[in-house]
């Protein structure tokens, strides 16, 4: 391999997949159309808090991002044109932690082993990211026995081991009481300071004050703002997000 | 009366003696069960899982046939062996019939269905649980496979053996495409038929207490199975 070539691949590997062109995307299931044209653009940097009441199509419309689903119509685009790597730039952590019956390690070992990282390079990877997620001392431990907070952790952690570019987070406090919340959120501003792009769900106010640079809110599926946290919270556009955020919008 | 207690006498004897004969049937019994039993989970582990994680054309006509399957007596699965492996059908030229291998197959078509079909049901839940963590990690519906058996790895135990305990209990299959040879196709049902049509219920009485201890141990081992799945895996 030459030195040009060698550098070609260092290139391909740190450039960034963002930004995300959302293009008019509509989700129709069982007859009803749950989320309504919404188009935005995600550029690499702020953390980006999608807020919304129950039901305002928040998960869904992360899950569209991600790829899980496909839109009924408009399209989901990243700058990077090969879809493969796209995924791979990629992690989510659900709400519910989904987690292998295995070891805490192997959990964390999971998804390296699906990417082919050598051994020893992964080790050394999986050992780091426990350390971080505060996990080292129950790392032989069986993963499902662990309590709900180091659970989230756990997946952050194994999301976070991939290195993602991108990491999206579908509410992944809304089972967790406060102290699990704020490790939790911890763990988050430090993954944001190492560069990676979160892009969350959440309908706590408090914790999207915490931790957004930017907002999107949603209402019954359609995007009533998208604006920089600042300006939202001191001054929302719309009437339904000025309801939100006096807390008299029940849905 | 006295005729049942001189018998059970004679069988707990048979039992403690380790009788040869005795000894050459739960041997064979064991060969041949746990053989089709091993046969089937090879089978039908992957091919309940692939129904229970894969889109593909047909998986609605595979997963009833599965569970047609299930309810397939024993004595029908036999007459299919047997017309398959006899003289004149299509297999005839392997000269199988009336030998252990014979008896496997039978056994394997009886069990391979059982283990599908609780695999499915295994696979099934995990898939509804794990599908979009796997997807998001970049696993394809075939790559998943392997993981989730893994996963479902101690129900699946359970699973197999359900299997076993089916194989080594039935007697239709195995006594028409083995026909109860002795020395060479005899197992245990197949003795407990003809012994206590003959009126020699020791032996059939000595058969039918391991029968019965192999059927507490698979159940035991099943419920300790489970035991362990609960307090290492929530």
């Amino acid at each position: 391999m030459t030195a040009s070539d060698t550098e070609r691949q260092h290139t391909a590997d740190t450039a960034s997949i963002l930004p995300l062109r959302v293009r008019d995307i509509c989700f129709d299931a069982g007859g009803k159309r749950l989320i309504e044209h919404i188009s935005f653009t995600v550029h690499a940097g702020p953390c980006l808090i999608v807020l919304g009441p129950n039901g305002a199509g928040k998960s869904l419309l992360l899950r569209l991002c991600h790829g899980l689903l496909s839109p009924s119509e408009g399209t989901v685009e990243w700058v990077e044109a090969d879809p493969i790597r796209a995924r791979s730039q990629q992690a989510m952590v659900f709400q519910r932690p989904v987690l292998l019956r295995r070891s805490v390690a192997a959990n964390a070992h999971f998804g390296l082993r699906l990417r082919r990282v050598p051994r020893l390079e992964r080790q050394a990877v999986v050992a780091k990211a426990l350390r971080q997620g505060g996990l080292s001392h129950v790392a032989n431990r069986a993963a499902r026995v662990l309590s709900g907070g180091e659970q989230q952790r756990l997946a952050l952690v194994r999301a976070w081991a991939l290195q993602p570019q991108v990491l999206f987070l579908d509410e992944p406090t809304a089972h967790l009481d406060p102290a699990a919340t704020r490790a939790v959120e911890t763990l988050l501003k430090q993954f944001h300071a190492a560069g990676t792009k979160l892009i969350m769900t959440t309908h706590d106010l408090g914790q999207a004050r915490r931790l957004a640079d930017d907002v999107i809110f949603l209402h019954r599926g359609r995007l009533l703002e998208h604006s920089p946290a600042d300006s939202f919270f001191a001054q929302p556009h719309s009437a339904e997000a000025a309801a939100f955020l006096n807390g008299n919008l029940l849905w | 009366m006295s005729e049942f207690r001189d018998a059970f006498r004679t069988a707990i004897s048979l039992l403690v003696n380790f009788d040869g004969d005795l000894m050459a049937i739960v041997g064979l019994s064991l060969l041949v069960s746990l053989s089709a039993v091993f046969l089937a989970a090879m089978v039908g582990l992957p091919l309940g899982a692939a129904v229970a994680a894969c889109r593909f054309p047909g998986r609605q006509a595979v997963r009833v046939l599965l569970n047609a399957l299930l309810g397939i007596p024993p004595v029908v699965i036999g007459l299919i062996v047997y017309l398959l492996l006899s003289r004149a059908g299509p297999l005839g030229a392997l000269g199988l019939l009336f030998t252990p291998t014979a008896m496997i197959i039978a056994q394997w078509l009886l069990v391979t269905p059982i283990i599908a079909a609780l695999t499915q049901q295994t696979v099934s839940d995990l898939h509804d649980e794990y599908a979009e963590q796997l997807r998001s990690l970049g696993v394809g519906s075939l790559r998943a496979i392997p993981t989730l058996l893994w996963e479902g790895r101690l129900s699946l135990l359970i699973a197999v053996m359900a299997g076993f305990g089916r194989a080594i209990a039935e007697v239709g299959a195995v006594i028409i495409v083995g026909g109860n040879i002795n020395h060479v196709t005899r197992v245990m049902t197949t003795t407990i038929a003809l012994e206590t049509s003959k009126g020699n219920l020791a032996l059939a009485l000595a058969l039918g207490m391991i029968l019965l201890l192999l059927a507490l141990a698979v159940n035991a081992a099943a419920l300790v199975a489970r035991d362990i799945v609960n307090r290492l895996y929530g």
